[in-house]
């Protein structure tokens, strides 16, 4: 490394230091609160570590150079840009019966939000009103440092602390429709950075559905870190799908802390299809017995855009099972990036665990970097992992093409079903229909085939 | 209907087929024979349109048309159908849905109009009957997880549906116990009319128990060796294919 870019390190971190100072100035009475020196904490958890590079071994693949090297402007020194229903309802996942909460550049939009009034003791808003409201039970449930000692983006999210959605369910709670949290980025003139914090504490025998869904509405790059943290109390059930359709110069980079409870059962969708430069970490803890983890993946690349996602399964106690899908199509000059850690403590007996990876190649220049990783440490456990990658099964074309389906429709048939495999595990029936209409949208003949 | 004149072709730069002759009229069923490794699934994916083949050598005329030039999508809507030997499986396609797309786009071709959902469905229901398959297979994604027998009567029930001109049926009978053996044979039967075709690759007579050929053809070596009626079959049971073999090697 020259000094030069030394030097050029050291400034982008220094903008961020100076962001921090202003951001302080702006939270006027707070800064003496137990929350700000979370954000105290993290900033300087932020500086000692400072931005990866590819020499780092979590970040090989993934060259985050151009978001490190973009100026952006953090959302609270920005004017919010005004997001219209109309616009929103070209945007939106259609046909959601349940609340809606709508964030603007990471703040919280209550013109735009559609909630339930609420009962007592269940919470269902911003982060910024909890944080006023509740500081000490959103103190006690958000991860001081957690993976943060490891990563700088979740420091720089905790240091920026401010907004997002908090949930917070007591026990027995049943939400029966799901919760559709949109997060919006304008991107008009500036390039505006937020830091979306995500609360979702289920007490036990709780049972919710929550969907995050990030878009954007401008051409120009902006950068969105979120951090979403779930709680997932004994017996709960809870389905977090994650739909990231940021825009196409958008960085989004976003970390998904599970901690799971006794005989739980957590469901994570992660639809990766938007962005220029994408990292999505899930890291799950399965903390204590008889606990069910589901992932299911899917990431959609076409052109110059890249994917990466991390997962880590932390199998803690014993008679648990983790089940892991992670599925890329990549297109184009696209890269895909998967690394996928299982850990199975001593402690941890009985652990049936499955982690699979399959990649598809559209193109020849498209690239994809596949890792398992699986640590064990106790011996009566049973644990698979498998990674494919491959162009379209030239048989199969064949197949179809000899029943009188142009090659074309074939390639997409193909493709489409590739796909639809996971989309059709996702439970909200109006995600896959978005999806759906999303996928036919990019194939060749998608529109052929969305009305066959 | 179709008229195979010195066919040749190749994979790999090995040449399978030495120079093919043969023609089929409409109404006709023809059985071509022969051994392990002599050419006969070749002959019938290059009939079809697989491109890993390459064909150096002769024509196929079909119905007056140059049926090398056409792709293998172009093929069936011609109505050319190909029962694979072995049939592909195709996880997230439902079967229903791949077959509604295949028989609208042959009938799109053919200026007919298209079939919706429930019209197909009626049409699927009728010719379900044809080959005794069942409901819950069709919901089920192409051949996942068929057994030998339900993909080969999935094969039969796509012919079924799709109505072709000229039936190639490669190997159809291989892997089946005798009472699948008999439905498969029958639906093929049933399908039979005086205007289209079939050609049925097989490497055992008793395909032909059921299947009544009008011709049989010894495939050896890539080339047709011999010729005849039905009672070749029989021969063929019972003495071998070294019969036929010898006799080549004493015309060389």
């Amino acid at each position: 490394m020259n000094d030069k870019y030394m030097i050029q390190t050291d400034e982008n971190i220094k903008r961020y230091i100076s962001q921090f100072e202003s951001f302080e100035k702006s939270l006027n009475g707070e800064l003496q609160s137990p929350i700000h020196t979370i954000r105290r904490t993290a900033i300087e958890q932020f500086l000692k570590l400072g931005f990866p590079t590819t020499k780092d071994e979590e970040w090989r693949f993934t060259n985050i150079t151009p978001l490190i090297r973009t100026e952006f402007i953090p959302s609270f020194e920005n004017p919010i840009c005004p997001v219209s229903e109309k616009q929103l309802e070209k945007i939106c996942i259609k046909k959601i019966p349940g609340q809606r909460l709508v964030f603007i550049d990471g703040r919280y939009s209550s013109d735009l939000s559609v909630v339930n009034p609420q009962q007592p003791n269940i919470h269902i808003g911003s982060l910024a009103e909890a944080i006023k409201k509740l500081p000490d039970l959103v103190h006690q449930h958000i991860l001081h440092n957690n993976d943060g000692e490891k990563n700088v983006f979740t420091a720089l999210n905790s240091s920026f602390l401010q907004d997002g959605a908090f949930i917070m369910l007591p026990d027995g709670t049943t939400v029966k429709n799901p919760v559709y949290l949109l997060f919006v980025s304008t991107g008009e003139n500036t390039p505006i950075i937020s830091h979306p914090r995500n609360l979702i504490i289920a007490g036990d025998d709780c049972r919710v559905s929550i969907i995050e869904h990030y878009v954007g509405v401008g051409m120009n790059p902006y950068f969105t870190n979120t951090v979403t943290q779930i709680a997932a109390g004994k017996n709960s059930i809870i389905v977090h799908s994650k739909i990231q359709n940021e825009s196409v110069k958008a960085f989004h980079i976003g970390s998904i802390y599970i901690k799971q409870d006794e005989a739980s059962n957590v469901t994570s969708n992660s639809i990766m299809i938007g962005g220029e430069i994408v990292r999505n970490n899930i890291i799950a803890l399965l903390a204590a017995e008889r606990i069910k983890c589901t992932m299911n993946g899917l990431s959609l690349a076409s052109s110059q855009q890249l994917i990466d996602n991390h997962t880590t399964i932390d199998h803690a106690k014993p008679h648990c099972s983790s089940h892991e899908l992670f599925k890329a199509i990549l297109g184009g000059r696209s890269k895909g990036v998967f690394n996928g850690k299982i850990y199975v403590r001593k402690d941890a007996q009985k652990t049936d665990a499955k982690q699979t990876n399959k990649t598809l190649l559209l193109s020849d220049m498209a690239t994809i970097n596949t890792k398992p990783q699986l640590e064990i440490f106790a011996d009566d456990v049973k644990c698979t992992h498998g990674a494919t990658t491959g162009f379209l099964d030239a048989d199969a074309i064949f197949y179809l093409r000899s029943r009188g389906i142009s090659e074309d429709i074939a390639r997409d048939i193909l493709t489409y079903a590739f796909a639809n495999d996971i989309i059709n595990r996702i439970s909200v029936q109006p995600i896959r229909e978005h999806l759906n209409h999303f996928i036919y949208t990019r194939l060749k003949q998608g529109r052929q085939l969305e009305n066959m | 209907m179709l008229e195979i004149k010195n066919l040749h072709a190749s994979i790999n730069g090995n040449e399978i087929l030495k120079g093919i002759n043969l023609k089929v009229n409409v109404g006709e069923v023809h059985a071509i024979m022969g051994p392990n490794g002599s050419g006969k699934s070749t002959l019938a994916q290059v009939l079809a349109g697989r491109e890993t083949y390459l064909v150096t050598e002769g024509e196929v005329i079909y119905n007056g048309k140059n049926l090398l030039e056409m792709k293998p999508e172009e093929r069936a809507r011609e109505g050319i159908f190909l029962a694979f030997q072995y049939p592909i499986e195709i996880p997230g396609v439902s079967n229903t849905y791949f077959l509604k797309a295949a028989l609208n786009a042959i009938r799109k071709h053919k200026g007919i109009e298209e079939l919706d959902a429930v019209e197909f469905l009626v049409l699927m229901k009728k010719k379900m009957r044809l080959v005794d398959i069942d409901q819950e297979l069709l919901n089920r994604p192409v051949n996942e997880g068929f057994s030998g027998g339900e993909k080969k009567r999935n094969e039969i029930f796509q012919m079924a549906v799709l109505e072709p001109k000229l039936a190639i049926l490669d190997e159809t009978d291989s892997g089946l116990d005798i009472d699948a053996l008999k439905i498969v044979a029958d639906g093929v039967t049933k399908l039979k009319r005086p205007d289209n075709a079939t050609i049925v690759v097989t490497h055992y007579q008793r395909l032909l128990n059921y299947i009544v050929p009008d011709f049989v053809h010894v495939l050896v070596d890539g080339k047709i060796v011999k010729s005849g009626g039905k009672e070749l079959a029989f021969k063929l049971e019972e003495i071998g294919y070294d019969w036929v073999r010898e006799k080549i090697e004493v015309k060389t």
